[in-house]
């Protein structure tokens, strides 16, 4: 007799179940019952963005070195359980053609961002020629914490593409995964757990994304929101909610199993622009200036 | 000689005489069955436990410190700082380790600070005095040489890092800074201050580093417990955990040794 | 116990996980292969001059080999893969490195006398880490130069100096196989063995055979380099007298070149820097890697109020530089390269004393056998004194006084000369007013000989041209057709 997995949440680099003590049926795509996934409430949302926004901060502050290390971790962890993402995907429903090009893009995608880390600010940021006697350089910063509604047709690519771009950035997330496949989202987040990627860093929930949903986006300690392929009506209701702490609201319809929705702007979609100015004195007979 | 620099320390609100007296034996007993052992350089207590570590200290030889000043926050009075330090040496106290008003010294106070150093130096009549800076609480490194010049100006025999009851204390950025002012004080006068990192350093491998960083910044003139102590309660146990493996080429356990 | 005087016990680093083959071949198509030329020459390590082992010379013909290969494995290979699938190459490369950074760093410090301290905590390190960097590059041509259509230039002939060789070979290497080339690189005659190391490592990262060839031997194996014809770059990390002469042998080819070549850098102290931290920059400036630093601080300018203050902590702090052993933990400053080099040391401390120039060197043993040098300082220099225009290229300090600061920027840019330069000073708005002024393309403010893969680095004027890091690196190996 096999000993069974317990699908639970993901929340500051551990594995709590909902505190609202409920599961739902997680379906193949023949309607087989292939597992329960905890089905996660108001609090957890609630719980994910206090972890999300204790990590945040030191996250951002570690080199971005050092961040692009982490990522690429992840990559050579996907990679070790690649069978066992190949299984999940082909229990919901994949074939393994499809399942095997899933993982693989995913895996790519993991290198791709990771090598992006220290790369970004050289693109994004600028050195600006005022008119006058002052150094003036522009920087990248992370927004903080973002809430990310996954992708809902994929069950591992689309979360990858929307979480990565935030968190190598050095944002925090706070993610609802594919409330019809969650699966791979959890073995997901075991392959973050031993991947030294500090724990609040990446939180996922499983569940009902119109339930949870409201909370996360009327949430005052949610910087930004990565909204994917969702209904219109739901959409807009998030948009509105947003608007009280003026979060920055990125809605993808993208189909992200394309090889190429992937790229810089996915990055600087979550990162702020600081400028600064400092005077430069005139050697030779010049004034200091302010 | 690192176990020679320590100050063996218990400064807690639930020191007992009792205790007291355990730590005054070890200091004067580390580890009875390894030979040739120095004795520590000091126990510091608080005022209340002066008396009791005088009498169980005799003539050993090992000094008493007591804290004072109302440390370790140093909010009080002036009236409650001296009758603190008082207290102490009526009761036989051989050193004080007081705390600077970290507060005024921050609000740019530092006349005010430096006229309490140099009240309780005239109080100390023989006793030694270190003045404790409580570096986790400063801003900067430039806060740190700032107060190092003030308190050598103001009469202090011993610069001090923290009182140990927060982090960071002893980091090697703050010390050489603080050895820094040292450095410059005697090249200009000739006269030595000592110097007391106290908190953080648990290991003989970082009380080794400390002694380099003074053998090559002061000198080795300074490589004495006249001029440099160690504030610890748990490096006594490393050093003589690693003089043990030194010893018998194994790494040790901590039963073998009594924490008190 | 009593007190007493104590110095520190040797800390030996092990070299038992290293193994020295008795003869290297030449690494060319992914094979070793012994050379045409039939000829070795020894290498042997400066700390204590014992042999290490022999090394293929290459001549003109194995040299054409090389570049065959290269060309090839370009054509049919390199060229045909996806920038991703190179990144994955380079990361596999980088990751290799790290798990054998102890070997590497050990390898490093015996064959060129480097501290073991330093090739393992700053070589070796920013050596993988560069790799990494540029790893990521790869499949991001296209937005790092939108619009513009980067290409790869083709095959690169690379030449890399005994400073820090393996570093020298990732700053080469590393950005010219994320854009696309293949290389063949020639490493200095006195330091090959991390070069061949590094060979082994491409093997076992299974890179195609080609895509990285490694031709050993003197100044003639780098000339027969430079001059082949089926080159589309050359880049040069070495003396400035040599680098003309590759410019020259550049006249009237297509070849694109970059170099990065001597530097006599200026290290300026203000009367309002943090003294203590300057004394400690300026230290590390000229005293790290024994000075040979193409960018070493080794013009220090003191602003005349403070001069005598520095001057005594610099000297102070000189007894605790220890001059010993490379592989002992303890050490500070390793063995000097070569006996050529060192007499080239010893003959400018001799003009140095020759020219009127006061010196001070610190009491310290040093080595009986092996090349050694003590750290030395030499004041009351004038700036039209050979010692203070000509790059010495050891733990030789020349120190002049200033009254003004466009004094000391005039005398800092006097100088053919323009690769780095040092400013001490608590004044921000001077930072930058200072370094706008200087003519130097690595300017390091309140700091000294910081490194990293993402920051660019490179000459102004005969110091050399093109950059290496960051994203400006990349430009030095990519071509823009319109």
């Amino acid at each position: 007799m096999e000993v069974l997995k317990t699908y639970k949440l993901y929340i500051g680099g551990q594995f709590p179940r909902t505190e609202s003590g409920r599961s739902y049926a997680v379906l193949s795509q023949s309607g087989q019952h292939i597992a329960n996934a905890c089905q996660g409430s108001k609090k957890d949302v609630r719980n994910a963005v206090q972890a999300a926004r204790k990590a945040q901060a030191s996250w951002a502050a570690k080199t971005a070195f050092n961040r692009s290390q982490v990522i690429y971790r992840i990559a050579e962890m996907l990679e070790a359980r690649k069978g066992q993402f190949l299984e999940e995907l082909q229990a919901l429903g994949s074939d393994l053609k499809s399942a095997t090009q899933e993982v693989e893009t995913s895996i790519d995608r993991c290198v791709y961002y990771a090598g992006w880390a220290d790369k970004y600010q050289a693109l994004l940021g600028t050195v600006n020629p005022v008119a006058s006697s002052h150094f003036n350089f522009s920087v990248p910063e992370a927004m903080g914490v973002v809430g990310v509604v996954a992708c809902q047709q994929t069950a591992l690519l689309g979360f990858i593409s929307q979480v990565l771009p935030a968190i190598i950035g050095g944002n925090s997330v706070v993610v609802i995964a594919n409330q019809k496949l969650p699966l791979c989202a959890i073995t997901f987040a075991e392959v973050l757990a031993t991947s030294d990627v500090p724990g609040g860093v990446v939180n996922i929930l499983t569940g009902s994304v119109e339930e949870m949903l409201p909370t996360l986006s009327g949430h005052m300690d949610v910087n930004a929101l990565s909204l994917a392929q969702l209904d219109s009506a739901i959409l807009e209701k998030a948009q509105t909610e947003a608007v009280e702490n003026l979060k920055r609201v990125m809605s993808y319809s993208i189909d992200f199993s394309h090889t190429t929705a992937q790229g810089l702007s996915y990055i600087s979609d979550f990162q702020e622009i600081k400028t600064t100015w400092h005077p430069i004195e005139q050697i030779s007979g010049g004034a200091g200036g302010y | 000689m690192a176990l020679s620099m320590i100050d063996l320390t218990t400064l807690e609100g639930k020191d007992t005489p009792g205790k007291v007296r355990q730590l005054c034996f070890k200091a004067q007993h580390l580890h009875d069955q390894t030979s040739d052992l120095p004795k520590v350089a000091a126990v510091c207590v608080y005022p209340s436990m002066v008396g009791i570590a005088k009498k169980a200290l005799g003539d050993s030889g090992i000094k008493v410190a007591s804290v004072s000043t109302a440390f370790p926050s140093g909010q009080a009075p002036f009236s409650v700082k001296k009758d603190d330090t008082l207290f102490a040496l009526e009761n036989g106290a051989d050193e004080i380790d007081m705390v600077i008003s970290r507060g005024r010294f921050l609000a740019g106070d530092y006349q005010f600070v430096f006229d309490e150093i140099a009240a309780i130096k005239e109080l100390c009549t023989s006793a030694r005095l270190k003045v404790i800076f409580e570096t986790g609480e400063l801003d900067s490194l430039d806060q740190v040489r700032k107060i190092s010049d003030l308190a050598i100006a103001a009469g202090a025999d011993f610069i001090k890092t923290s009182t140990g009851k927060i982090q960071p204390a002893a980091t090697f950025p703050v010390v050489l800074t603080m050895l820094g002012a040292i450095k410059d004080h005697f090249d200009k006068t000739g006269q030595m201050i000592g110097m007391k990192p106290a908190g953080g350093i648990s290991s003989a491998k970082l009380a080794l580093q400390h002694l380099l960083l003074v053998k090559e910044v002061l000198g080795e003139a300074w490589l004495t417990n006249e001029w440099y102590r160690f504030g610890a309660s748990s490096l006594a146990n490393d050093l003589l955990l690693q003089y043990q493996k030194h010893l018998t080429g194994k790494y040790q356990s901590a039963a073998y040794f009594s924490i008190d | 116990m009593s007190n007493t005087t104590w110095n520190l016990d040797p800390s030996l680093e092990s070299t038992a996980l290293v193994q020295i083959k008795p003869q290297y071949e030449l690494f060319i198509d992914g094979k070793w292969q012994a050379p045409l030329s039939k000829t070795y020459f020894d290498s042997i390590n400066p700390a204590d001059e014992t042999h290490l082992a022999k090394i293929a010379w290459a001549n003109q013909a194995d040299v054409d080999l090389a570049v065959r290969a290269a060309r090839t494995a370009y054509t049919n290979v390199w060229s045909q893969l996806s920038g991703a699938e190179r990144g994955k190459y380079l990361f596999r490369i980088a990751r290799l490195m790290q798990e054998k950074a102890r070997e590497l760093a050990v390898l490093e410090t015996l064959d060129g006398g480097k501290p073991i301290r330093e090739a393992r905590d700053v070589d070796v390190p920013l050596a993988c880490n560069h790799f990494f960097y540029y790893a990521g590059w790869a499949d991001k041509l296209l937005e790092a130069f939108p619009g513009q259509n980067p290409v790869a230039l083709g095959v690169a002939g690379q030449i890399t100096p005994w400073n820090f060789p393996l570093l020298m070979l990732a700053w080469k290497i590393a950005p010219a196989l994320a854009c696309g080339n293949t290389v063949v690189l020639k490493p200095a005659e006195t330091t090959s063995l991390t070069a061949l190391k590094f060979a082994e490592i491409c093997q076992e990262a299974g890179l195609p055979p080609g895509v990285v060839n490694i031709v050993t031997g003197y100044g003639d194996t780098g000339a027969a380099l430079v001059a082949h014809p089926d080159l589309d770059k050359i880049a040069f990390t070495g003396s400035t007298a040599v680098g003309k002469q590759i410019q020259k042998a550049c006249i009237g080819t297509t070849k694109k070149l970059t170099l990065e070549l001597g530097g006599k850098s200026a290290n300026i102290i203000l009367e309002d820097a943090p003294i203590d931290q300057a004394v400690e920059g300026v230290i590390n400036a000229i005293f790290f890697n024994q000075g040979h630093v193409c960018c070493a601080g080794s013009r220090l300018f003191v602003q005349e109020s403070i001069a005598t203050q520095v001057l005594d902590k610099l000297k102070f702090r000189l007894q605790s530089i220890y001059v010993g052993n490379p592989l002992d933990k303890n050490t500070d400053i390793g063995a000097i390269n070569s006996k050529k080099q060192l007499q080239t040391i010893e003959r400018y401390i001799q003009l140095g004393l020759e020219e009127g120039a006061e010196i001070y060197q610190p009491t310290c043993e040093l080595p009986s056998a092996g090349y050694y040098c003590k750290p030395t300082l030499f004041t009351d220099v004038a700036q039209s004194a050979r010692i203070a225009q000509e790059e010495i290229f050891g733990p030789v300090l020349t120190i002049q006084t200033f009254r003004t600061i466009e004094e000391v920027v005039q005398k800092a840019n006097n100088t053919p000369y323009g690769l780095a330069a040092g400013i001490w000073t608590d004044k921000g708005a001077r930072i930058f007013g200072v370094s706008q002024q200087l003519q130097a393309g690595v300017v390091w403010a309140n700091t000294y000989n910081k490194f990293d893969p993402a920051s660019p680095f490179g000459g102004y004027k005969e110091s050399g041209f093109g950059r290496e890091g960051g994203l400006h690196g990349l430009r030095a190996y990519l071509k823009f057709p319109n």
